[in-house]
């Protein structure tokens, strides 16, 4: 079985990332840019991962830092969450758009 | 002197009693303030009888010469070494003189306000700014330290203040208060600046080694406050007098003197006790304090307090004369025998028999204060009665209040120069200092003499003669006991304090002398002032056309003393016309133009600026997320290409 070329990799964890921001940029709904965020997480993990496997595979460092990050990703959203349930009670909206109070 | 603390005492317990008075009063002593007040008042009076005997007959003299001693010291701020802020208390002659007049003319006006003021609704309020004043008075008396004195001074005027302005509901009152303040302030100005100079060139604030070091001859400070000079005129004669303008002030002599006959929209026993008897004398008591500098070390100054001092006397006296306004007329006769007490300062010298003039001047001070004081509180009294201060409103009062009429003639027979009244023994000092001295100062002095006699008899006549009295005004007597009790014990010392021998206690060098004025001397001033007296029973001992048809003979002179000699008028003409239009307008103009403009220029820049930028904090979330990562961006373009 022929191995998948690392570029194919780079070019889906770069597909993933970019639709990440575009998520967040364009969505209002908070969830949704939280799910943006994740994505490009996830992209990210995806680039240590397959540089890990192709340039060092005899190491492991890439894969230790892609736990680290999923876990403080977890903890983000946790956290996150917490924040958009705030908002609701507040505004009865988890669009960002209704919350530009701190602005000049 | 083995005891200091009661020294200290003397001038804390008013103190006391004003902070009890002034917190408390209104609420829990609406009644008893008077008592609280003269007892506390009392008590200071006693101590300093106490202080005055031990210090003639005790401990004060050291080898025949009364001593300078400094009771307490202790230091307040220090600038540097040798210059410092003291509190301290200084005890020599003339202090413990004045110590007894202050504390003695605050107990009887205490006295006499108990029934003068009675039911007054802010009668707690008044006693405790009595109580205020007699602590000023008093410190500023006990002061060893020019800056200390400084302090006082300003208390003084600052308690003035509150009591001129007593009657606050009164616009003339209010007016009068602000200008006592702003007059006095103003020479106060002087003052602060005299002492600048004075302490910069001695390097010390401390009385005793400021005075020993500007008179002892060949000392290293007197050579350099001589040496430097201003306008052709040395430093050391600036600061003096420039320490007398603030003395001239507080003293209202001429030209400052303009707030003393206002300054009688105050309750009467105010004025009896600060427009008569003590504040007024204060610049007499700072020019008598620095007096061994002026005499040794700068006669041109001294010269300057003689001739400010004589045509005070004379032109206060003149003006006197045609005033209707009784407390008007006591205010300008106080202004004039302030003048008495100035320039028998100034024509004294230091040593010996030679100071004569600063002997006579303290004991005019002392022996005016009684008879002075007396003559307000009779005037207070007569008032209490008929409600006025006209003359037109008075007249034959002399059967309606007997023991008034008797008091007040003491008093006039006192200040006439009667003998063997009070007054006839310390003006004699003072005739006598200037005859020896400076003709032309005499012969001011002697037709003043022969003035006050004439307008004292003026007042005289026209309260308790001229025509048989209203008989429907008379609806209460003659004032309660507590009234009448200050007007006999001070009639009798404006006849006994004339035998005082202040000659041999207060000298200018602290060694007694012997003054004697011959009888021969004495035959001129007294037989002109019993012409005054004859001339004034003349005219006003019945109302008689005599005294309008002289003045309409005077013509212009008349009006014009009688308009005060438009000294007002200069003033307003020169604050308002001169003063605000070509100082005061310009400098509005350019405070409201110049300066509020840049402030306001750099304002409105801000302003714009940040409306420029301000959008970019929209408050949007996702807004500032594009801006981090076009920052990111950037950042990473900048390392890429930029900065390899």
């Amino acid at each position: 079985m022929s191995e998948v070329p690392l570029t194919h990799i780079l070019f889906l964890s770069t597909c993933l990332f970019f639709i990440g921001i575009y998520g967040l940029f364009t969505r209002r709904n908070m969830i949704t840019m939280l799910m943006s965020i994740e994505l490009m997480l996830n992209s990210v993990n995806i680039n240590f991962v397959a540089f890990n496997k192709y340039l060092y595979p005899e190491k492991l460092d890439g894969i230790f830092f892609t736990i680290f990050v999923i876990t403080i990703a977890a903890a983000e959203a946790a956290v996150a969450i917490a924040i958009i349930i705030n908002l609701y009670r507040s505004h009865h909206s988890i669009d960002v758009e209704d919350a530009t109070e701190m602005k000049y | 002197m083995s005891h200091p603390i009661y020294i200290a005492l003397i001038p804390i317990i008013p103190l006391a009693c004003f902070f009890v008075l002034g917190l408390f009063g209104r609420k829990y002593f609406t009644n008893s303030a008077g008592i609280i007040g003269t007892l506390g008042l009392l008590s200071s009076t006693l101590l300093s009888l106490v202080t005055a005997y031990e210090y003639f007959f005790v401990s004060g003299k050291i080898n025949g010469v009364y001593q300078k001693i400094e009771v307490v010291k202790y230091t307040w701020l220090e600038f540097s070494k040798g210059i410092s802020i003291d509190m301290g208390i200084l005890i020599d002659p003339i202090t413990v003189m004045m110590l007894v007049v202050v504390s003695f003319v605050s107990l009887m006006v205490h006295l006499f306000s108990l029934g003068y003021m009675k039911g007054e609704t802010r009668f707690a309020t008044y006693y405790a700014f009595l109580a205020l004043f007699t602590f000023s008075m008093l410190g500023l008396v006990l002061s060893s330290n020019i800056f200390q004195i400084y302090l006082f001074w300003e208390l003084v005027g600052v308690s003035s203040f509150l009591l001129i302005g007593f009657y606050f509901e009164k616009p003339s009152a209010v007016a009068a208060s602000k200008k006592a303040f702003i007059v006095t302030r103003f020479a106060d100005l002087g003052f602060l600046i005299g002492i600048l100079i004075l302490s910069f060139y001695s390097h010390t604030l401390d009385f005793g080694v400021l005075i020993e070091r500007l008179t002892s001859t060949g000392s290293t400070f007197l050579i350099t406050i001589n040496a430097a000079s201003f306008l052709g005129v040395s430093a050391l004669t600036w600061g003096l007098l420039l320490v007398f303008i603030g003395g001239a002030g507080k003293s209202a002599m001429f030209p400052l003197h303009i707030w003393l006959p206002d300054a009688m929209e105050g309750p009467t026993p105010v004025s009896a006790l600060i427009h008569a008897a003590t504040m007024v004398v204060a610049g007499v008591f700072l020019v008598a304090r620095l007096f061994p500098v002026f005499a040794i070390s700068n006669p041109e100054a001294l010269q300057v307090v003689m001739y400010t001092g004589a045509f005070s006397a004379f032109f206060a006296a003149v003006i006197a004369c045609t005033q209707t306004d009784i407390k008007r007329v006591l205010a300008y006769s106080t202004m004039s025998q302030i003048g008495y007490m100035m320039f028998a300062l100034g024509v004294s010298k230091y040593h010996g028999e030679e100071g004569l003039g600063y002997m006579g001047s303290m004991f005019h001070l002392f022996t005016h204060a009684f008879f002075k004081s007396l003559l307000f509180l009779g005037a207070g009294a007569v008032i209490h009665m008929v409600h006025s201060n006209e003359m037109k409103d008075m007249g034959g009062l002399r059967k309606l209040m007997p023991i008034t009429h008797l008091c007040f003639l003491i008093a006039c027979l006192a200040i006439a120069g009667i003998p063997p009244f009070s007054g006839f023994f310390s003006k004699e000092e003072i005739l006598m200092a200037s005859f020896e001295s400076n003709k032309l100062v005499y012969a001011v002095a002697l037709l003043t003499s022969g003035l006050t006699a004439f307008y004292m008899f003026r007042l005289y006549f026209s309260i308790f003669w001229s025509k048989e009295a209203d008989t429907h005004q008379t609806h209460h007597g003659e004032g309660t006991w507590t009234m009448k009790i200050p007007l006999i014990l001070l009639a009798i010392l404006a006849v006994v304090a004339g035998f005082a021998p202040i000659s041999s206690w207060i000298t200018a060098d602290g060694n007694p002398i012997k003054s004697s004025v011959p009888i021969s001397f004495s035959v001129l001033p007294v037989s002109l002032a019993i012409a005054g007296i004859l001339l004034a029973t003349r005219l006003f001992k019945t109302s008689n056309e005599l005294p309008q048809r002289i003045a309409i003979q005077l013509g212009s002179f008349y009006t014009a003393a009688s308009r005060k000699f438009y000294i007002d008028e200069v003033y307003i003409f020169v604050t308002k016309k001169v003063l605000f239009n070509l100082i005061g307008r310009p400098a509005a103009w350019f405070d409201k133009n110049i300066v509020d403009g840049l402030m306001n220029l750099l304002a409105k820049l801000t302003a714009s600026l940040s409306e420029l930028i301000k959008g970019y904090q929209s408050g949007k979330v996702q807004d500032y997320a594009l801006y981090f990562f076009g920052g990111i961006a950037g950042l990473i373009i900048a390392f890429i290409y930029l900065w390899k």
